[in-house]
């Protein structure tokens, strides 16, 4: 693996493999000292073009505890802000000769751009409304501790597809794990043509019973002024996941920030089916795996790509 | 009307002969070996191959070119749909760059759309550009002023004095007439004024950002997705509003079924109306955007099978009038960018035949005799002269090798930009030389002839 610029860069053994691996790095984060030296020297840029907490901090820690060291390059006041392309300021930054580059922007395919212009390994920590594929491998993760696998299982992904990175990646990826994927929300937020992904569609939770993992999405608030739906509320009383909805034997999952009232009920956040806090905590050893199987082991120097256009 | 509606560069009027080339003319009826000479840029003596000789008194000074009995020599094509991004955008392309892209296209006359900076919505401005155009094109241009003052869709511009300076028609291609009050304003105006109103069909609040069509591949890329009804919702509009006005519409870059069914109905029902289509329409998909390459995000936005198909059989069938390039020059920094940055547009005068020919005639679906008609009939569409093959007619003619492989961009571009959805595909059909209202406006670097 060179990059990790989609999940479909990952077949299923390449998807347990990284499972597997970050299964070791949780006994790390066990220890005392959290620390392993197997990227002493290694540089890890991450160039964040979004605003971002956790994914940035989840790798920043993930780099550190293997011994990476970590540079971090936000977009805002910076040159990007005056003006300067995404090529010149990858360009700019990989004269640092960094060994990889997490990368998170706006726009659709991004990190596959990057990775054409620069000899670093590229992670795309989310590139616009296109794929998120180290949260997807996070979430088969916490799938795989919490219920032993996925294989047959049906999950629910529940929200504003449309908008969704996550929704994107994790379709793919619990499809390749074996599970039964159904998006679910309001036919304004599911996308034309999702279903040739191979997921179910469903426009109401009227079958949500029959999901054993319900993953719900964020609704963000900015879709209320595009009127995407008529109103927050409307939505919750549509989609939200709360206490009535979900079963007992359901396990709840949502990618974080959470809004407490708008697709989730605090009742349900707080319920022991809810795996969020769980996600989290896979996301920095989740994070370690990929970037030890991108950065590990002797590796001859990448070539540059032939300079060409987009 | 009282200027010329084509303008051209000086030119050195040709004394040429084809000697034993293939000349296929369709309207004229011709589709058997020749040779063809030109005197003074006008087509002066067709004959059976070896029947014009070059040691008569007529071949004084005239450069013989060799058909070998297999190139083709076809009427020059015609494209009524170009940006040559002049004025203000000269670092995307200009009159001179551009033209030279249309002559080693095989295009003999091309027509300008006004979304330049500034916008080409007055008289004067007309007057300059044709000034330009008369010092710097290769072949001749004409022009679309725009409907609407700086194509912001408010007020209509002076549309009589711009016909009386020169436009071909209006247009305000690169976006809609969103009003039709306005759109209808135009129309009645048109009988005062007369030319052809060009309609680049889509509605904002349906395209809104979208960025590619709204598909199974939008929706696997995460890209706002364009539907098709954006544009044949529009299509349909207009084409009740021109048969309420009895107005003369073209409709440009047709790009799915529902636009093309809907055209073949007005047209039934005795509407002025007529419609062209572009190789990236009628040869990709959006399964071409899949990688995300920006050399194919254009507006409309390339669609599905089943849209290509239908404008195949539009084009076939005549509902479709004629191919257009929609030529669409963009720097090579505007376009290396995510593709949700990226500017609309590939350009398509170097590779329309090769692209046509390779993918429709090549595998079958379409004749050749047809797609030169189909490629040639721009012309009719704009009131102008429809090139031909003939004793008498002023010279616009090229001259193709059918059996010439190539690879796009290969060897660059004549075009000042390189951002064309073809790159790097291998293309039968190599334009060896052009003759443009009697001057010669290409010839083949490599190609050699005799003198």
């Amino acid at each position: 693996m060179n990059h990790l610029l989609s999940i479909e860069d990952l077949d299923r053994a390449g998807i347990e493999r990284i499972v597997e691996r970050a299964r070791s790095f949780a006994e790390v984060s066990d220890r005392e000292i959290k620390k392993v030296p197997a990227l002493r020297g290694r540089m890890v840029l991450n160039l964040f073009y979004e605003a971002s907490t956790r994914t940035r901090s989840s790798f920043e820690l993930a780099a550190k505890r293997l011994s990476a060291d970590v540079v971090n390059f936000a977009a805002s006041g910076s040159s990007v802000e005056k003006g300067e392309s995404l090529k010149d300021t990858v360009l700019t930054l990989s004269a640092h000769k960094p060994d990889a580059i997490v990368l998170r922007t706006p726009w659709a395919g991004a990190a596959e751009l990057v990775s054409r212009w620069c000899s670093a390994a590229i992670v795309n920590a989310g590139d616009g409304k296109h794929e998120h594929p180290t949260q997807a491998l996070l979430d088969v993760y916490t799938l795989h501790e919490r219920l032993g696998g996925i294989d047959g299982a049906s999950i629910w992904i529940v929200g504003d597809v449309t908008h969704s990175r996550v929704a994107r990646s994790n379709i793919i990826a619990f499809q390749r794990m074996g599970a039964r994927v159904t998006v679910a929300g309001p036919p304004t937020l599911i996308p034309r043509g999702i279903e040739s992904l191979g997921c179910d569609v469903r426009y109401t939770l009227d079958e949500l019973s029959s999901a054993d993992v319900v993953y719900a999405l964020r609704m963000q608030r900015e879709r209320m002024s595009e009127t995407w739906v008529p109103s927050l509320r409307e939505y919750a009383a549509q989609y939200q996941i709360n206490g009535h909805r979900l079963g007992s034997r359901q396990t709840l999952m949502h990618p974080g920030p959470v809004n407490r009232g708008v697709e989730l009920s605090g009742e349900v956040v707080d319920s022991p089916q809810a795996l969020i806090t769980a996600q989290v905590e896979a996301g920095v050893v989740v994070r370690m795996a990929v970037l030890y199987e991108l950065l590990a082991g002797a590796r001859e120097p990448r070539p540059v790509p032939e300079p060409q256009l987009a | 009307m009282t200027a010329q509606p084509l303008v051209q560069g000086p030119r050195q009027l040709a004394d040429l002969l084809f000697r034993d080339v293939h000349v296929l003319d369709p309207r004229a009826g011709i589709d058997a070996r020749h040779d063809v000479r030109v005197r003074a840029g006008e087509i002066a003596e067709l004959g059976s191959p070896g029947t014009l000789n070059e040691d008569s008194a007529a071949s004084e000074g005239e450069e013989v070119v060799e058909g070998h009995g297999r190139r083709r020599l076809l009427p020059a094509f015609f494209d009524p749909h170009v940006h040559l991004r002049t004025p203000g955008q000269e670092h995307k392309e200009d009159l001179e760059t551009g033209t030279r892209a249309a002559a080693a296209g095989g295009f003999a006359g091309v027509i300008a759309m006004p979304n330049t900076d500034p916008v080409l919505d007055s008289a004067p401005l007309l007057r300059s550009l044709r000034d330009a155009a008369a010092r710097e094109a290769r072949v001749p241009v004409g022009f679309l002023g725009a409907i609407t003052r700086g194509l912001e869709g408010e007020q209509l511009t002076e549309m009589a004095e711009l016909r009386e300076q020169g436009a071909l028609g209006f247009t305000d291609d690169g976006r809609p007439v969103q009003s039709a009050g306005m759109l209808r304003k135009a129309f009645q105006y048109q009988r005062l004024c007369g030319g052809v109103l060009a309609l680049h069909e889509e509605d904002p609040t349906l395209s809104r950002d979208g960025a590619m069509h709204e598909g199974a591949v939008s929706a696997a890329l995460g890209i706002a997705g364009i539907p098709t009804v954006s544009e044949s919702t529009m299509v349909a509009r207009d084409a009740a509003l021109a048969a309420y006005e009895g107005a003369r519409v073209h409709f440009q870059h047709l790009s799915c079924v529902a636009s093309v069914d809907t055209v073949a109905q007005a047209k039934a029902c005795g509407c002025m109306v007529s419609a062209e289509a572009t190789p990236h329409h009628l040869l990709l998909t959006e399964e071409d955007v899949r990688s995300m390459d920006t050399r194919m995000k254009m507006n409309p936005p390339l669609a599905t099978e089943v849209d290509r198909q239908a404008l195949i059989e539009g084009l076939r069938a005549g509902t479709i009038d004629c191919v257009a390039s929609d030529h669409a020059p963009h720097a090579r920094e505007e376009k290396e960018v995510p593709f949700e940055q990226a500017p609309m547009g590939t350009t398509g005068l170097e590779t329309a035949f090769a692209a046509l020919y390779t993918g429709l005639v090549l595998t079958g679906t379409l004749e050749l005799g047809l797609l030169v008609e189909r490629m040639t009939a721009g012309a009719g569409l704009f009131e102008l002269p429809i090139a031909r093959i003939a004793v008498g007619e002023p010279a616009n003619l090229t001259l193709i090798d059918l059996d010439a492989e190539w690879v796009a961009g290969e060897r660059g571009w004549e075009s000042r930009s390189e951002n064309c959805c073809f790159t790097g595909r291998t293309l039968k059909g190599r334009v060896l030389f052009t003759v443009a209202a009697g001057g010669i406006a290409f010839r083949e670097r490599a190609f050699s002839v005799v003198t």
